[in-house]
């Protein structure tokens, strides 16, 4: 296993927290294409910002690291221009879907062959620990003293009803299930969305009384099952873990290359 | 598929954050976090090099490499 390979050593040990959830992502996203055995070169990242952006920092991919919400695109821009690049955008909760929330449907819509992993801690990190519109109700932020209000988008269902062709969920307790999830969003040809929760000890964690961060990821073993599991018949509120939507849709850059022959025929 | 035998762990200590995380989940309880709350291995001889500290260790601190 050769993980240094993928990454800019000058640029570790990271920023983030001790225990935060966004490492051990960024570890299963490297082995996933290490599995894969795709070129480093032939890898583009584009990353928002937030503490889950400063992941294209530290994979020697080709990396843009750009504005808040607008990952997604830029990532198209880029995968019109170079379609056979892979495309890969790591997101944030409040950076996928409250600022970029429209990016993010429309890329869905569009069902254009980027990959995005939406790495869900419910809580903007890196201001100090804002609700995010994947908080949810009765979750203590900064900004919700007396507890937030506001419901929660649920990732899952909100990609797939966009239009998304690969949607999939894990945790970081499941890191063999990251690596595993992340290859088959790379692989599957169209838009491709995996979230995972990862813990912020520092911020959820330590408003919302969760504990250390090995305590927020025993609860993800607590919390989740597999798709169609029969302990989630028995307990609706478990979260399911797994692939959602896998179909095949015309892809976009396919279908704009058939545009530009039409057009040149003419 | 055969079993694979550990020959040791690569512990990067400057990067190592002492969150815990790999002592907690460590199967065999190879590992723990010494005085300077950075990851040490105790008992290598129980290791069943199942990876599980490395791939979820946050901070790309730890690589098991087996013969």
């Amino acid at each position: 296993m050769a993980v240094k390979d993928y990454i800019r050593e000058r640029f570790l040990p990271h920023i983030w927290c001790p225990g935060c959830g966004h490492g051990t992502v960024m570890s299963g996203l490297i082995r996933a294409v290490e599995q894969l055995g795709i070129n480093k070169n032939d890898m583009v990242m584009v990353s928002g910002i937030g503490c889950s952006a400063r992941i294209s920092g530290y994979l020697d991919f080709h990396t843009l690291h750009t504005i808040h919400g607008r990952a997604l695109a830029f990532a198209t821009g880029v995968k019109l221009s170079k379609p056979d690049l892979n495309c890969i955008v790591p997101m944030g909760d409040g950076d996928a879907l409250a600022i970029g929330g429209n990016h993010f449907i429309h890329a869905a819509r569009r069902n254009i062959d980027i990959t995005a992993i939406v790495m869900n801690n419910r809580i903007y990190g890196m201001t100090g620990g804002q609700f995010s519109p994947l908080s949810g109700i009765g979750v203590n932020a900064t900004t919700a003293p007396y507890l937030n209000i506001d419901n929660a988008f649920d990732v899952v269902k909100l990609a797939k009803a966009a239009g998304a062709t690969f949607v999939a969920r894990t945790t970081t307790y499941h890191a063999k299930q990251i690596t595993d999830l992340i290859m088959q969003a790379i692989t599957h040809k169209g838009f491709s969305v995996v979230e995972i929760l990862s813990q912020c000890p520092t911020h959820f964690g330590r408003k919302n009384k969760e504990g250390s961060a090995v305590d927020m990821m025993k609860r993800y073993r607590e919390i989740t099952t597999p798709i169609g599991s029969k302990k989630k018949k028995e307990n609706p509120d478990l979260i399911e873990r797994g692939i959602f939507v896998q179909e095949n849709n015309p892809e976009y850059c396919i279908e704009y290359d058939k545009i530009i022959k039409k057009a040149m025929k003419g | 598929m055969e079993k694979k035998k550990l020959k040791q762990h690569a512990i990067n200590r400057e990067w190592c954050k002492g969150c815990g995380i790999c002592v907690e989940f460590c199967p065999k309880k190879v590992i723990e976090l010494d005085r300077k709350e950075k990851v040490i291995v105790v008992y290598p001889e129980k290791c069943i090099a199942c990876k599980l500290c490395e791939l979820r260790c946050p901070d790309l601190a730890i690589e098991i490499e087996t013969e």
